[in-house]
């Protein structure tokens, strides 16, 4: 992996280990495979027991609880690799960790973070994160789902999440909901709903051109009784599942240097091995200017995840400075995927490449955890002032 | 059980190599170390034997510069104990001096066994383990690619030119390790963690007069560019031929 910046040198000598450890990994158990696996349209559920004994499920939470209580700038490398595997992977390990984990880790009682953190750390409960709907994407604020408290102190659940990333394989799902009635934003709250009660069902996402190696579905709650300790006890508000989202986020401004990374390499090798008019292709300007322009975004964008990964761990970050470098990183990494498949001419649609399968995934990437062009009005609300959404 | 693994740091074996100013080594600008891959299968093959044998110890030694540390690391990631550094700063080509400073720390340690990779990747002297086995007065059996321990003694599988041969030795014994014998585990990331926390010694290593030095070191002739001598089945004749004659390769 070419490290043209000498970026390692700015990594700790763990920091270097963990990224070592999870890149062979990702070469020995996910390349091999990943490819007929988005073919197929199929998520690899037979490496998540590796991926759970090495560590990378919820690998930023604390030792305490079963995980590896990783800084974020490991976290953030480990979500690199992975998704130089496949956007499908990271996304995997993304909601597990950082959607379905994390907000068990920060809003759940003590005995909800000991009883699901460490099964989940060992992938023996698989964990989703219900947020968006059907008609509410951009604007989780608007949601209809609703939950009623019983006399009892039990609730009744009712509602449909739409585009859930391991819904489907999931064990539990942590749903956010309004409750009794209240249509305010702030009556928002988190409850831990486990596969198999009544009235709850996930039906798999069809026809997926992208984010194929991935599980993908949509979750209904028809009149789902959930006892009084489903309720993450420490969730009020939107801002508690948007404060899990910009974590994710972080780390998907990692996992898309991984995707631009696989689709760099491909195509310097592709261009170095490849001849045409009796020369390597790579000799040809056209190429060198897009490897040059490749390598140049990956770096600048290794060094922004890299800087805001060490404002994280000391709790100087913002949701804007999450924004502007998973907007930045997605899009570059979209668009190295893209000339990658261009320099590879043919063979660039084969599935036996990765450009192409990274080129589509990043477009969900592109898509979720905040559009580009929201994150795009985030920014521009921090610079002016002024909100583009109301 | 108490088990050493002596192990060491070698560049990546892909990298593109320059002769060193000095021109009796290589230049490390921008090359990436890491643990042997012999020695990788040695330390997995410590691991399993102290997993199999019941609770143990397996202890990573290995000569070298503060450098090497982060490979003892890796080993304690990998699941080793404690780790000693023998520390030479400067890279030591005497297979024989690393043996015997090797053998000054081991044999103290009262080690059922010890292991090494087959040969390191960097040098392939081959000579490490069997003089430490010499210096230390215990049998050797090199490049096992199967090993069972049982009852104080080791039954070991050798692959030979065209065969396989089974040995036995009595405990307490040196093994070196061929390839194949096991896949190294991942240093899990809970593992990469508790290895900062585990003893790591530096100790100076005890190596003696180096008698044998780098007088100087030279890459290979460039290979000469390929050529095309025709097409199609008519070529085959004359493709025989220069493979016969000129290559030499059939």
């Amino acid at each position: 992996m070419l490290d043209f910046f000498n970026i390692d040198s700015l990594l700790s000598e763990d920091e270097r280990a963990v990224r070592d450890s999870v890149r062979r990994f990702v070469d020995e158990r996910v390349l091999p495979i990943i490819g007929q696996c988005y073919v197929d349209g199929r998520f690899p559920k037979e490496i998540v027991p590796e991926m759970a004994s090495l560590g990378v499920l919820g690998a930023n939470l604390p030792e305490e609880y079963g995980c590896a209580g990783l800084n974020n700038v490991a976290y953030g490398l480990i979500m690199q690799e992975l998704e130089r595997g496949d956007s499908g992977v990271r996304s995997f390990a993304s909601v597990q960790g950082a959607l379905a984990m994390y907000p068990i880790y920060a809003f759940g009682s003590e005995e909800q973070k000991k009883h699901y953190l460490p099964r989940m750390a060992m992938g023996e409960i698989i964990g989703c994160f219900g947020l968006t709907e059907p008609d509410y994407g951009s604007n989780p604020s608007g949601m209809i789902t609703m939950a009623r408290q019983q006399k009892d102190k039990t609730w009744v659940l009712n509602g449909a999440k739409m585009w859930i990333t391991n819904g489907s394989t999931a064990h539990i799902a942590v749903v956010w909901a309004k409750t009794n009635g209240d249509a305010d934003e702030q009556s928002i709250r988190g409850f831990i709903v486990e596969r198999g009660v009544t009235g709850f069902t996930a039906k798999d996402q069809k026809g997926k051109l992208s984010l194929r190696a991935s599980d993908t579905s949509e979750l209904v709650f028809q009149d789902v009784h959930l006892q009084a300790d489903a309720l993450l006890p420490k969730s009020g508000g939107l801002k508690s599942p948007l404060m899990r989202l910009t974590q994710a986020r972080y780390g998907i401004s990692w996992g898309a240097i991984g995707a631009a990374m696989a689709c760099f390499e491909e195509a310097l090798s592709y261009a170095k091995n490849r001849v045409m008019f009796d020369r390597p292709i790579g000799g040809f300007q056209i190429q060198q200017e897009r490897l040059a322009d490749m390598l140049t975004e990956i770096v600048k964008a290794q060094l922004v995840s890299l800087h805001l990964g060490r404002m994280k761990d000391a709790g100087t970050f913002t949701p804007q400075q999450v924004s502007l470098a998973k907007r930045n990183n997605v899009s570059i990494a979209t668009d190295i995927a893209r000339e990658c498949r261009r320099l590879l001419g043919a063979v660039g649609i084969l599935a036996e490449y990765s450009a192409m399968r990274h080129m589509a995934n990043l477009e969900s990437v592109y898509t979720y955890e905040g559009t580009h062009d929201v994150h795009s009005l985030v920014l521009g609300q921090a610079l002016t002032g002024l909100s583009a959404f109301k | 059980m108490k088990i050493a693994v002596c192990i060491k740091r070698t560049p990546d074996s892909e990298s593109r190599f320059k002769v060193g100013a000095s021109a009796t080594g290589v230049d490390e600008t921008g090359l990436k170390f890491d643990m042997d891959d012999f020695a990788s299968y040695a330390v997995e093959v410590a691991l399993q034997t102290n997993e199999k044998q019941g609770p143990g110890e397996v202890v990573a030694v290995a000569v070298g510069a503060d450098n090497v540390q982060e490979t003892l690391r890796k080993a304690m990631s990998m699941g080793a104990d404690r780790a000693i550094q023998l520390k030479a700063d400067a890279p030591v080509f005497d297979g024989l001096a690393v043996a015997k400073a090797l053998a000054a720390e081991l044999k103290s340690g009262a080690f059922d066994l010890i292991f090494f990779g087959k040969y390191a990747f960097d040098s392939s002297a081959s000579i490490v383990g069997t003089a430490t086995a010499e210096l230390l007065g215990v049998p050797c059996v090199t490049a096992a690619s199967k090993l069972e321990i049982a009852n104080g003694r080791g039954t070991a599988r050798r692959e030979i030119e065209g065969a396989g041969e089974m040995v036995e030795f009595p405990l307490p014994a040196v093994v070196t390790i061929d390839e194949g014998i096991a896949r190294p585990r991942y240093p899990s990331l809970k593992g990469i963690m508790a290895a900062k926390k585990k003893l790591l010694e530096t100790k100076p290593a005890q190596l003696g007069p180096l008698r044998v030095t780098v007088k100087s070191m030279e890459l290979p002739a460039e290979r000469p560019p390929g050529r095309i001598i025709g097409q199609g089945a008519a070529a085959v004749p004359e493709l025989v031929r220069l493979l016969q004659d000129e290559a030499k390769v059939l």
